[in-house]
């Protein structure tokens, strides 16, 4: 049996024709924005009592260079995970990003140490072969119809293989100290590059999410594909534009560990693409699409980083260090799906 | 009263056929469409034309075509055949946007919102105020914009307010708003009302009024006959996909229009052929049926081959009673006696177990597997029966079962593989009905048995449960539609509050009787 209006008792009834109370859309408007930031403010919640925990434990967690440590480590995985939150708020899921990573890092290798390219262009063609594999991704998942899950699944094992064959399965060196800075340098005293390019990813990537069109049709698709479509807006181009996004940010991901490791790694990247997948739903993002924010992947990234780490001092075996965040990631998509069954 | 209108249509057909010069002044005109799906016709050869400042309802029963041709003039289809004429020129319309720059609007049956969006992202999505080479969004200007807009259509609504947390009437009104804030020449309105409550629908009246004043066009889709002697300026019936005829104000009356809807006529006073029942073993028998603050000290009985009613207002309890009884939920006191053996019911197996079936009021999230076939439902709860010993399936067994259902209701289908999604309200019904009688059921509980499904589905509806109790099965209907419980019970249980307020043969009942009993307690 269905009930209708909620029993909302009218204020003033100055205006009988008005079917909506004036003074309940303001009220449920603050509760409704303090419910959908629930999972963020656990999310910040959880990573302060972490560092707390973890300081209070340990007197070498809290230090600067420990600090610095656990940014550094959060930068790959925080990068890929920014560009994955745009396609998990589509309702889609992006697999490709950790193995593409690989494969954006390999090509700069290709570029800049093997063909002698300038450093910049070598950049550019390593962002750009990642841009190019998200828009690959978008095209077979809207033109083609593929599910998001099995697109990306194999994009993730092409660019698995194509790491492999065009680096001849060996690491590309890079020789530059140019280039090694583009992830160890320090523009701010005390604070590697990479830590910077990831916040300045998160920035960029704040704006476009809240600020532009690109941004709000994100939502809009994760919200109802189909009535966005019947509203007239475009969302085959959209869908591969914010699958090319996510691919831009993988190309930089790809970059910094290139830059990081001095090397590119033709074998690493697996299990990247699970871990960014864990930073955004920890923060609060919903896979079910319509939900997410910049802000809260950045803070499920750290509570990752910090988890580990955190671990690592307290002498705990990395063999139990999945299992804890395994565990964790339980907790925030229960937590989540506790607040998804209060609303409905 | 059919046929001449229809002359009337083949006239006015000839007419514009002789003339094609002839210079229209009508706002649209459609002509000739026809639309197929592969292995459907869903139109052939259906027209109307639209005045500005009128409202043309367009009425059908599900499957009519109403829903096609509404796609077809939004650019969501393409048609196959026909012409479109907008304000005298002939147009094709090639897509949502299309539409939207001839200022065609389509409100669309199932709610077409971004729950996750503002009530302002949702109004001017793919129009949003932009700067910055049309990449930045203006939030404020946005909202600034919807406010005036909002103000003007007289909806009182907060634009920074996400939509899903609105009640649905507030998110058809956001539709609606989403629909006028294009400069809508002809605006389409598929059963805007169909979950309004009668002053929310009689605002949407004043509204439609006032665009009519405007001079917007208005093809307006109900199943609500009583509203079009309100709203509409004429009325077009189309039936099986092709065009019926069109009634112009003070020429049409409701049992006409269903006539026409429907291609004969439909007895609306019809009563069950009294079958005296009184007499006959109690099959079901319920006492003192309470649950945790709800249900009341409920106590009847249920003989074989009777239908029991079970009437009364929204919230009075009937729906409950039934879920306690199958167990679904938890009750604080009462027996349960099924052919004169008390029965301990704590689960809906237990139901089923001893002969009690359930048919939902939601059918389709509840009753049905969509996505399976005919046969696949009819077997599901009965699928030990159809599997060897090793649990392998016997195909040709199940779908020797299924056929013989298909036959007996007389289940409009293809085949037995169909796939229950693309079956019509009524016949979904049906294969829940073939579903509980194969798990071997003789006390059927049905919830609302002909909500969306169509007058002539109804009363198809009806013969099937009649005839069921005639062969001996004890139904219990529980409807709110109360020439629905009239027809078919013999015998009516009123409820109100949580408690049973009396009972009524057949005989005896009346709409005013029933009402006077729903209502009891509530001063």
């Amino acid at each position: 049996m269905t009930t209708s209006t909620p029993p909302t008792p009218t204020p003033s009834a100055k205006n009988p024709e008005q079917i909506n109370p004036p003074g309940g859309a303001e009220r449920r408007g603050i509760g409704q924005v303090l419910r959908s930031q629930l999972q963020q403010s656990l999310a910040f919640a959880t990573l302060v009592v972490l560092i707390i925990f973890f300081s209070v434990s340990s007197s070498s967690f809290f230090t600067v260079s420990n600090i610095s440590g656990i940014l550094l480590s959060t930068a790959v995985i925080g990068i890929l995970a920014v560009g994955t939150t745009f396609v998990i708020i589509t309702g889609g899921i992006d697999l490709s990003i950790g193995t593409g990573m690989t494969l954006c890092a390999v090509m700069t290798g290709v570029f800049i140490t093997n063909m002698g390219l300038p450093l910049v262009v070598g950049v550019i063609g390593g962002i750009a072969t990642g841009a190019l594999m998200g828009f690959i991704n978008g095209f077979n998942i809207t033109f083609l119809g593929l599910p998001p899950f099995i697109a990306t699944l194999a994009m993730m094992l092409i660019a698995q293989g194509l790491a492999l064959v065009i680096s001849g399965v060996a690491p590309i060196y890079f020789a530059e100290q140019a280039f090694k800075d583009i992830a160890l340098g320090t523009l701010i005293p005390g604070l590697p590059n990479a830590v910077l390019i990831l916040f300045l990813c998160a920035l960029v990537a704040y704006v476009v999410l809240s600020k532009t069109i690109l941004g709000r049709y994100t939502f809009a698709i994760g919200s109802n594909e189909e009535a966005t479509r019947l509203s007239g807006v475009n969302t085959r181009k959209w869908t591969i534009l914010i699958y090319t996004v996510a691919g831009i940010f993988t190309g930089i991901a790809g970059v910094v560990i290139a830059a990081r490791l001095g090397s590119a790694q033709p074998q690493l990247g697996t299990g990247y693409e699970l871990q960014a997948i864990a930073a955004v739903i920890i923060g609060g993002t919903s896979l079910l699409g319509g939900r997410g924010s910049i802000l809260g992947t950045l803070i499920g990234a750290l509570i990752m980083s910090v988890l580990i780490n955190g671990l690592r001092i307290l002498s705990i075996q990395t063999e139990w260090q999945n299992v804890v965040v395994g565990i964790v990631i339980l907790v925030a998509v229960f937590t989540d799906s506790l607040r998804r069954r209060r609303e409905a | 009263m059919s046929l001449e209108s229809v002359g009337t249509a083949d006239r006015s057909r000839n007419l514009s056929n002789e003339a094609g010069s002839i210079v229209t002044t009508k706002l649209l005109e459609v002509q000739g469409i026809s639309k197929s799906f592969p292995g459907v016709q869903a139109l052939k050869d259906v027209q109307f034309e639209l005045d500005r400042g009128e409202v043309l309802a367009l009425v059908g029963e599900n499957g009519a075509g109403k829903s096609s041709l509404m796609k077809i003039l939004s650019g969501i289809y393409t048609r196959d055949e026909g012409t479109i004429s907008f304000e005298g020129r002939p147009v094709e319309i090639e897509g949502p946007r299309a539409a939207q720059a001839l200022g065609i609007s389509i409100i669309h049956q199932e709610m077409n919102l971004m729950p996750h969006l503002t009530v302002a992202q949702n109004i001017y999505i793919g129009r949003e105020p932009r700067s910055l080479g049309g990449f930045a969004l203006r939030e404020r200007a946005l909202n600034k914009k919807t406010a005036e807009l909002l103000a003007r259509l007289r909806i009182d609504l907060d634009p920074r307010q996400e939509v899903g947390e609105l009640t649905v009437a507030k998110q058809q009104m956001v539709e609606i708003a989403k629909a006028l804030s294009v400069d809508s020449k002809v605006l389409i309105m598929d059963e805007p009302t169909s979950s309004l409550t009668a002053s929310e629908s009689e605002t949407l009246f004043r509204l439609i009024e006032g665009l009519k004043a405007d001079g917007t066009g208005i093809i307006y889709i109900s199943h609500r006959m009583e509203e079009l002697g309100r709203i509409a300026d004429r009325v077009t019936v189309i039936r099986d996909g092709r065009y019926v005829g069109t009634l112009a104000k003070g020429s049409f009356d409701v049992p006409t229009i269903i006539e026409m809807m429907v291609g004969r006529h439909i007895d609306e006073n019809a009563r069950p052929t009294a079958i005296d029942t009184h007499d006959n073993d109690v099959v079901l028998k319920v006492e003192d049926l309470s649950t945790r603050n709800f249900i009341n000290g409920v106590s009847f009985e249920l003989r074989r081959g009777e239908i029991l009613g079970f009437a009364g207002l929204m919230g009075a309890g009937r729906t409950e009673v039934a879920r306690a009884i199958i167990g679904a939920d938890p009750r604080t006191s009462g027996t349960i006696t099924v052919n004169g053996k008390v029965v301990s019911i704590t689960k809906p197996t237990d139901a089923v177990r001893h002969g009690i079936g359930y048919l939902s009021e939601d059918r389709k999230s509840l009753g049905l597997l969509l996505g399976q076939t005919v046969s696949e439902n009819i077997l599901l709860p009965s699928l030990p029966n159809f599997s060897n010993a090793l649990g392998f399936m016997q195909p040709a067994k199940g779908r020797n079962v299924a056929k013989r259902y298909v036959d007996q209701l007389k289940i409009k289908t293809p085949s037995v593989q169909q796939v229950t999604k693309l079956l019509s309200g009524g016949n979904q019904q049906k294969v829940v009905i073939a579903k509980w009688l194969e798990r071997d059921c003789d006390i059927l509980i049905f919830d609302e048995p002909t909500r969306g499904i169509d007058v002539g589905a109804k009363d198809e509806i009806y013969a099937l449960l009649t005839d069921l109790a005639a062969r001996g099965k004890s139904i219990i209907v529980i409807s709110s539609e109360l020439p629905e419980v009239l027809r078919l019970s013999h015998r009516i249980a009123v409820m109100a509050t949580g408690r049973i307020t009396g009972f009524l043969d057949n005989e005896k009942a009346s709409q005013n009787t029933i009402m006077e009993l729903a209502t009891r307690g509530h001063e």
